[in-house]
């Protein structure tokens, strides 16, 4: 069986990729998917830990994470699309700029 | 996994498929933070969930896995692609050369980062596997749902309908502009 570290680890490493992701670009849209890619790294680290501990219990907490991470992406999408109709970029230093 | 499949051939199968995806999850991950379009972040998202959907698989949490390639590679990417594709947004950024300085800063901290996090989950990394090899998913999760988390289950259905209203308050304000 594959040791527990090893899923943790790959949870923290995507968990970093996302969180550099929301840091280094400037594209709205990509910033969001950041965030989608840290939401599913912690997931990805209850899930471990329900299997590793023998409880379902973070499987529970998994499922709800996808709910609202699925409310999170259907207001952030709308939020860009009004700021993109209003700014007219969706960058988001030029619509911080301007 | 199935009882009749335990020993060494099932543990050296398992390694090879968490490697596998691994690397590829790892790899789709990178992509999306380095693509310059947004489409093609978007479709290294969708890799980067499918392999998170084995990895569940792997962890004997069939039901979340499944809800994850629904959820997230059927309902969330596919919102993003809609609207990247509805905003032209394609490729509309990032003067290269420009963001340097940021990239280093932002390799740094999510090495200090990623140091704090193992740092943090090592007491954890010891961990016992537990007994948890029944093969009703499902009626577990279901019975934990409308037992001891009835009250978050409820709420979730708060959220998504505030969300629901958010998002149409949000793209009606547009259509009347």
């Amino acid at each position: 069986m594959v040791p527990a570290s090893y899923y943790l680890i790959l949870g923290a490493v995507l968990f970093v990729l996302g969180a550099a992701g929301v840091l280094v670009r400037r594209n709205a849209l990509v910033m969001l998917m950041s965030v989608e890619l840290m939401l599913s790294a912690v997931s990805l680290t209850l899930v471990t830990y329900s299997r590793f501990l023998g409880q379902v219990d973070g499987q529970v907490f998994a499922l709800l994470v996808m709910a609202v991470a699925a409310a999170e992406v259907a207001v952030g999408l709308a939020v860009v699309v009004a700021l993109v109709r209003h700014k007219d970029t969706t960058d988001v230093d030029e619509m911080d700029s301007c | 996994m199935a009882p009749a499949l335990q020993g060494k051939g099932q543990t050296i199968m398992e390694m090879v498929l968490f490697w596998v995806l691994a690397v590829v999850a790892v790899a789709a991950g990178v992509g999306v933070i380095a693509q310059r379009s947004a489409t093609r972040s978007a479709l290294c998202l969708l890799a980067n969930f499918c392999c998170l959907a084995g990895l569940y698989v792997l962890l004997n949490a069939q039901f979340v896995a499944l809800v994850q390639v629904i959820v997230y590679a059927g309902a969330i990417v596919v919102l993003f692609l809609f609207v990247v594709l509805l905003l032209g947004a394609e490729g509309a950024e990032e003067k290269p050369g420009a963001r340097r300085a940021q990239w280093v800063a932002a390799a740094l901290l999510g090495a200090l980062l990623l140091a704090g996090i193992v740092w943090a989950l090592a007491p954890g990394t010891g961990a016992p596997a537990g007994a948890l090899t029944r093969s009703d998913n499902v009626r577990e999760i279901g019975a934990a749902l409308l037992s001891s988390y009835a009250i978050p289950f409820e709420l979730t259905a708060v959220v998504l309908l505030i969300a629901i209203i958010g998002t149409l308050v949000l793209a009606k304000k547009r259509l009347e502009e």
